[in-house]
């Protein structure tokens, strides 16, 4: 199915959070996830369903002020 | 300074972004002496950069405090701050829900509602907002118990704007850290928040852009200093017309 991801579309076959993330290759060990604008907590992708259309964001430590 | 239920030495809270390189960002946090410095959080790049920027931060020793910067809604923010929390492992968020993009104003409607949003979920909440008292204390009884109120603009180095909002909320606030949050440019800007009584300033662009940037941060530790002790040695009053300090009385008839 068609996902965009961080604003770019992507095609995953990967059902779940957790597995597309992983199809994706994203493994950093700091990074947080959001879908269609909702946190979903590193504990829940593997149980979180994906639907075609979703958008995933995913986010990363970075410089701030 | 209490900072909810952390003793904070350091009056000076730097901002990590727009440094030169890595290397140049640890010596001016080191320079700073700051206890606190801030981050965000942005999407993950292919090279998964971000987890080697949070292992950078974590040698400091400083405590990390994460922002919404960038956020234009209430729901963007509490979003932000849900995934902060888990990234980087602390409930304290720096709130930014901006307003206006050409002044980075804070909404303060929208910040008043994701305080109170986040506050109810645990978080301790670090309201980047305006000088308005009113705001102030709704920011207070949606559970914030820290203010961060703008000297000018964020990023554009005026100093204090209005210093008398400043030392009204001061006084109406007088129980509340208070943290002057944008705007600072040079360190008389930053010794300037001190004297009027603020807990502490936190700087980023005054640092990070200046030709030095660790001569810099070490010129704010100082200036920080100095206009907290300033404070606290209560300073004179201001006097329309001159007094002269040398007494008169003695002085010699030579005309």
């Amino acid at each position: 199915m068609k996902i965009i991801v961080n604003a770019v579309p992507h095609e995953v076959t990967a059902s779940m959070l957790a597995a597309a993330l992983d199809e994706l290759g994203f493994t950093s060990r700091a990074m947080a996830t959001a879908l269609n604008g909702r946190f979903v907590p590193g504990k829940d992708r593997k149980t979180t369903a994906l639907s075609e259309g979703d958008q995933l964001e995913v986010l990363a430590p970075m410089q701030g002020g | 300074m209490r900072l909810y239920d952390i003793e904070i030495t350091s009056p000076l809270l730097l901002g990590t972004a727009q440094y030169p390189s890595p290397v140049v960002l640890l010596d001016a946090i080191a320079a700073s002496g700051a206890d606190i410095v801030t981050v965000s959080l942005r999407r993950e790049t292919a090279d998964g950069s971000g987890a080697g920027f949070f292992d950078l931060l974590q040698q400091t020793g400083c405590r990390i405090l994460p922002n919404t910067a960038g956020c234009h809604s209430a729901q963007e923010a509490v979003t932000t701050a849900q995934m902060a929390r888990e990234v980087f492992g602390t409930d304290w968020i720096k709130l930014e829900v901006i307003g206006h993009s050409d002044t980075l104003q804070p909404d303060v409607f929208a910040l008043v509602e994701a305080a109170r949003i986040l506050s109810n979920d645990g978080f301790k909440v670090f309201p980047y907002t305006t000088d308005d008292l009113v705001v102030g204390e709704k920011l207070i009884a949606a559970g914030c118990q820290v203010l961060m109120p703008w000297g000018a603009p964020i990023g554009s180095g005026q100093g204090l704007r209005n210093p008398g909002a400043l030392r009204a909320m001061r006084a109406h606030f007088p129980n509340v850290a208070m943290i002057v949050d944008a705007g600072i440019g040079r360190p008389s800007d930053a010794a300037q928040a001190m004297e009027l009584g603020m807990d502490a300033v936190l700087l980023n662009t005054a640092v990070a852009k200046a030709g030095d940037p660790e001569k810099m941060a070490q010129a704010m530790a100082q200036a920080v200093e100095a206009g907290r002790m300033g404070y606290r040695a209560d300073p004179m009053d201001r006097r329309d017309m001159a007094v002269p300090s040398t007494p008169i009385l003695g002085l010699a008839e030579l005309a």
